[in-house]
């Protein structure tokens, strides 16, 4: 079973920019892209669980807060040392101008 | 044939560069060698919280299965003893002889000792997982620890020591902590962080004294106060490790001398991470040595893209942060390049002072709050710093201003 869940307003999120969503007990991070696009990945960085929500997105590319671990935020793949574990990516929709993520 | 790549150091620095020279396609031989019975691990976590687990691990930077997948050869529990730069052969403390085409010099930095006579067994420094496993066996609630030095690695352990309820004095002879390279402002913020957590804190007071009778410590000062402890941690400083480098007649500079491409006084021998001092690009060339992390994972990286040939400089901006409580603190360039600062509260408590240089460059940024509230503006102005921006001061002091459009200006 999937579930669309509402996470934000669409313009919670500037352009080129992410923020934190909990849910049931899980965390994740919501990106708003400079195209104007959403995108949800996993909250946590894999390299030492850290919040991805207080990193700076840059194009397509989140950037760890904490050691710069970078992630294609679209994809999920892993950009290089220290990370080396891709990132989950989870379907986004707008809808009536609320972001809803589906939750797997 | 190839004779390969050697890495004599199998840290940070080390570990990234082999791993790197797999990632651009090197495939002759790779040597990693270390003098640590570990895989190459990370460091960051040995004074952190991480260390007040019952159980520490390692946090490994490659594991046997990666090291097997790249065939990268690590050979650990041995030192390198000598370098013949005519015949490209390192010596091992095993007797045994690697050839190298190209050498990687990452042998990191030691503690500075503590010049004094009367310390024992009780009186230890931090570097290593086994250093830090021997710490934490005396880390309990109740147990007493004397930190000699304010600076970075003495005060995480003096927070960590303090989450498993131990009883702390930390002895600094400066006028404050965190004298070198962290402005007052924010050395404020974390020192009345440690005394609302229960720390004692000495300023301004030498050490006449210590004697380690096997039970306890007893640390005098020199303005007559004393401390008995448990265990006595000295954290002040560190100093390359040069000693291969100097014998094999490389020059020496506050650390293994390189160039921007990181190459030393011998083309073929290359150093990287805390025991080099290099040219920094960002202040003009100024010639620094640097004790951290991201600059030791970076270079290793160049390093190994320059034993390849590259020819790429050098052009990172310097990177550093420190976890204490519930408190980040980061640091992008070195804030001695400032003349003037500026200051930019983020808000819960989170602030970030901006560096400008007379001529209104922006050459570093100091920022201080809770969780990882100053990251991303200390990110954005890491670029800033690299690109040589001359931004408004008002516009730096002003949240109303993103600093990611200044970074299009």
């Amino acid at each position: 079973m999937s579930d669309w869940v509402e996470a934000c307003a669409a313009d919670d999120i500037d352009e080129e920019d992410v923020m934190r969503f909990d849910h049931g007990g899980r965390t994740f991070a919501i990106y708003r892209s400079p195209d104007d696009e959403y995108f949800a990945t996993d909250g946590l960085c894999s390299h030492e669980k850290v919040h991805l929500a207080d990193g700076l997105v840059m194009d397509d590319i989140i950037e760890c807060p904490k050691h710069n671990g970078r992630f294609n935020y679209k994809t999920g793949a892993a950009r290089g040392a220290p990370v080396c574990v891709n990132l989950k990516t989870y379907p986004v929709k707008v809808d009536a101008g609320k972001v809803l993520v589906q939750i797997r | 044939m190839a004779r390969g790549m050697v890495i004599i150091g199998a840290g940070e620095c080390g570990g990234r560069a082999a791993l790197a020279l797999r990632d651009l396609g090197y495939d002759s031989p790779v040597t990693l060698v270390g003098d640590e019975p570990h895989l190459p691990y990370e460091r960051p976590p040995l004074s952190k919280e991480a260390m007040a687990s019952d159980a520490p691990e390692i946090k490994a930077i490659a594991s046997d299965a990666l090291l097997a997948e790249k065939s990268i050869r690590h050979i650990h529990s041995v030192q390198a003893v000598a370098i013949d730069r005519a015949a490209h052969t390192v010596r091992l403390s095993d007797g045994s002889v690697l050839s190298y085409d190209k050498l990687l010099l990452a042998t990191g930095s030691t503690p500075r000792k503590l010049p004094m006579p009367g310390l024992g067994a009780r009186c230890v420094y931090l570097r290593t997982f086994a250093d830090a496993l021997a710490i934490r066996g005396h880390l309990s609630a109740g147990s007493r620890i004397a930190i000699i030095g304010g600076g970075f690695i003495g005060l995480e352990l003096a927070a960590t020591s303090r989450k498993l309820g131990a009883s702390v004095t930390v002895i600094e002879a400066q006028p404050r902590i965190l004298m070198r390279g962290v402005p007052a402002e924010i050395a404020e913020i974390i020192h009345q962080a440690h005394v609302a957590e229960g720390v004692d804190i000495l300023c301004g007071d030498g050490i006449a004294s210590v004697a380690d009778d096997g039970n306890e410590v007893r640390v005098k000062l020199a303005g007559g106060r004393e401390i008995s402890a448990d265990l006595a941690i000295i954290g002040i400083g560190a100093v390359p490790v040069t000693g291969l480098a100097a014998e094999a007649g490389l020059m020496i500079d506050n650390g293994i001398a390189v160039d921007a491409e990181l190459r030393s006084s011998d083309p073929d021998i290359f150093a990287a991470g805390d025991c080099c001092s290099f040219p920094l690009a960002v202040y003009g060339g100024r010639r620094v040595r640097l004790e951290a992390w991201r600059n030791a994972q970076e270079q290793g990286a160049l390093a190994a893209k320059n034993m390849l040939g590259a020819g790429e400089a050098h052009a990172a901006v310097p990177w550093f942060w420190s976890d204490q409580y519930g408190l980040s603190l980061q640091i992008a360039g070195l804030s001695d390049e400032g003349k003037s600062t500026v200051r930019r509260d983020l808000g819960d408590g989170a602030f970030i002072l901006f560096h400008l240089a007379g001529d209104g460059r922006l050459v570093a940024a100091s920022g201080i709050g809770p969780g990882n509230a100053v990251a991303r503006d200390i990110r954005l102005a890491e670029m800033l710093i690299g690109k040589h921006a001359r931004p408004a001061p008002e516009a730096l002091g002003s949240q109303a201003v993103k600093l990611k459009s200044l970074l299009a200006a």
